[in-house]
């Protein structure tokens, strides 16, 4: 590859539209919702920038520390269980024959082809009490009882007397849930991108060696997807960290989570220094997660070189 | 908090008459146009309007409306705050009112150019939230109340009781996503008044919510009446209006207004500050004041009038409708919530996230 100092005309005019874009749309603004973090209201909507600290005072008050804290719970269940059902995926997906694999690829892109709002709505239509997910056990109820009474034991009641459906929407299992199908995609592509080019005869050496299927999963292929189970595992918390539609639709009277204290600053309580100063401490927890990752991934990386 | 959501009318005879009505009109001040282009946009909620009402403005003044839809007050109120990106009409409610002349953010009004202000319900022309009604004119107005499902509920759910302090419908219990409303209902069922300021009632008010909580299934934000049609819930506090579109899909779901009394509310037709267009924003509130123009969004949305002249045109399955024009007592023990500035919004906020995380 060229140096770029030998021809500084060509890196000028092709980095120039997206450091412009970068400055405009996202560094300026972002500079000014900080400073707003540093500001009061004064009336009803002018905001004195008075250099307060009062706004991060408040939202370090225990009541926004504990919101926080289950938006970290919901993001990291969240990216555990992305991880889980999606490696197998991802997996399934690099072994395919080549004819499938695009197939296969599409299907997993194929929910961004629609709004987040229609699939959250359609989540609904499955999960809820006459939803799809409770026709279907209905359904096997009343199959389960044709085959008792075949049997003679229809009058034992063995299924319950009557088919309960379960609760499965607003709660937060259903955030969850939610969370997890929105966000797979992000964990399934680097997954792939990374198994993609392991070298499988390393598995093969691993398998003639005497190492189990299991063991050669664990020692060869995971390691050697590291990167992309970080990167996935970035993808897919950080958005889910601040996700306020997927709780706001599913879940129930204690799924709130930080997104959903800061959309209200910005909107009923009118309170947009408090906001501002959430949305910052929401950012500084990004980003202390992210360097957490970096540490685990420099140690590891250390380990694997020793 | 939408109220307003699509809706399946059952009874469109009447607006086949009024197509043609409007077509006559001859009232609009048409000289005042000149120095306009023929155009106003109006920011309104969603089916909010009468079906041919923009049509038919248009016909009557040779305006075109263009219409935008807000889904809740906070996000009118957050789109007009840093400046009227255009708007000329927009439909804010009571408390609204209040806060965007607090805010500067609306137009005094002209009422030389609105004659049919005369239509209007006197007991509607001195409200708090806008004395001398100089900034706003009545729309629609309603009540908060508890909608359910006849056969799940013994009897007629007629105390907050029912949502707020009792386990006989557990986890069958919808309340409004809306902070404020919920908030100050409590307050209500607690015996303070609605616009109760004092943090340590309203501190006992949030109480009573996070006690109740296990009961409780879901804060709904505008699919209430979505939640009670679909069985989900039997009992769901929601706006009039809503649970009358589902009263249509379903018998079995009905409405009251608790003993207790409820939130009532106004939605109102204002001008913002800055509209690009206040001569057709006046003769197009003053249509929409129209008695048969009136008549006609009224007899398409099934919201209560303000507007006597439209009421009088109206056949008696809507004036004499309970869960729209509720009886005369329970207006009496109900209240309008007052804005009460930003600590008080900020106590509330926190309240909520405090009875969310509970």
């Amino acid at each position: 590859m060229e140096d770029w100092r030998r021809t500084p005309l060509v890196f000028w005019v092709t980095s120039l539209p997206p450091t412009l874009w970068l400055v405009v749309f996202f560094l300026i603004p972002l500079a000014l919702v900080w400073v707003m973090s540093f500001g009061e209201l004064d009336g009803l909507i002018d905001i004195k920038i008075t250099g307060t600290l009062a706004n991060y005072a408040r939202a370090l008050d225990p009541l926004y520390l504990e919101v926080f804290g289950k938006s970290l719970v919901f993001a990291g269940f969240t990216t555990v269980i992305s991880l889980l059902v999606g490696f197998p995926v991802a997996l399934a997906i690099v072994f395919a024959s080549p004819r499938w694999r695009p197939i296969l690829l599409l299907l997993v892109i194929l929910p961004f082809w629609t709004n987040l709002l229609i699939r959250t709505y359609a989540l609904i239509a499955v999960l809820r009490v006459r939803g799809f997910a409770n026709f279907s056990l209905e359904w096997l109820w009343d199959q389960g009882n044709t085959v008792l009474a075949l049997m003679g034991l229809g009058s034992y009641q063995l299924l319950g007397d009557r088919f309960e459906p379960l609760e499965l929407l607003y709660n937060n299992t259903a955030v969850v849930i939610g969370l997890v199908y929105v966000h797979m995609p992000f964990m399934i592509l680097p997954l792939y991108a990374a198994l993609e080019r392991l070298d499988r005869s390393l598995i093969e050496a691993a398998l003639d060696l005497g190492a189990s299927q299991f063991r050669a999963f664990l020692t060869v292929v995971v390691p050697l997807a590291l990167p992309g189970i970080i990167s996935g595992g970035i993808l897919v918390f950080i958005p889910a960290l601040g996700s306020f539609l997927t709780p706001d639709l599913l879940g129930g009277t204690d799924s709130q989570m930080i997104a959903n204290v800061i959309e209200r600053q910005f909107k009923g309580a009118n309170d947009w220094p408090f906001g501002a100063a959430l949305s910052f401490l929401l950012m500084y927890l990004t980003f202390a997660a992210l360097t957490v990752r970096a540490l685990v991934n420099r140690r590891a990386e250390r380990r694997g070189g020793a | 908090m939408a109220h307003c959501k699509p809706f399946r009318p059952s009874r469109r005879s009447f607006l086949a008459g009024t197509g043609a009505v409007a077509a006559g009109l001859t009232f609009l001040p048409k000289a005042g146009f000149s120095a306009e282009e023929k155009v106003v946009n109006f920011y309104n909620w969603d089916t909010y309007i009468g079906e041919t009402t923009l049509d038919d403005f248009k016909g009557a003044s040779g305006i075109e409306v263009n219409m935008d839809l807000f889904a809740d007050n906070a996000e009118l109120f957050a789109k007009l705050k840093e400046g009227n990106p255009g708007y000329d009409v927009i439909v804010p409610s009571n408390d609204y009112v209040e806060r965007m002349v607090a805010a500067n953010m609306l137009m005094k009004l002209d009422h030389s150019k609105i004659p049919n202000i005369a239509n209007i319900d006197l007991a509607f022309m001195n409200p708090n939230h806008d004395p001398g009604r100089v900034y706003s004119l009545p729309y629609m107005w309603g009540t908060i109340g508890i909608g359910y499902r006849k056969s799940r509920v013994d009897g007629v759910p007629d105390s907050w009781k029912w949502l707020y302090e009792s386990d006989q419908y557990a986890g069958k219990i919808a309340l409004l996503g809306a902070p404020s409303t919920v908030i100050q209902i409590a307050c209500k069922y607690l015996g303070y008044p609605l616009n109760e300021s004092d943090p340590a009632k309203l501190e006992k008010a949030a109480d009573l919510i996070i006690k109740q909580k296990p009961s409780i299934k879901v804060f709904a934000d505008d699919n209430g009446q979505d939640l009670l049609l679909s069985g989900e819930v039997d009992l769901t506090m929601e706006w009039n209006g809503d649970i009358l579109q589902v009263m249509a899909e379903d018998d079995d779901i009905s409405y009251v207004v608790p003993k207790e009394g409820g939130l009532l509310w106004e939605d109102t037709l204002a001008i913002p500050t800055g509209a690009p267009h206040p001569e057709n924003a006046h003769a197009f509130m003053n249509y929409v004041l129209d008695a048969e123009a009136g008549a006609a969004i009224a007899d398409f949305i099934q919201y209560a009038t303000p507007n006597a002249a439209a009421k009088a045109l109206m056949d008696k399955s809507y004036t004499e409708n309970p869960a729209i024009f509720p009886p005369d007592e329970t207006v009496k023990n109900s209240e309008v919530a007052i804005y009460q500035g930003p600590e008080y919004s900020q106590l509330i906020d926190r309240l909520w996230t405090k009875i969310n995380a509970a």
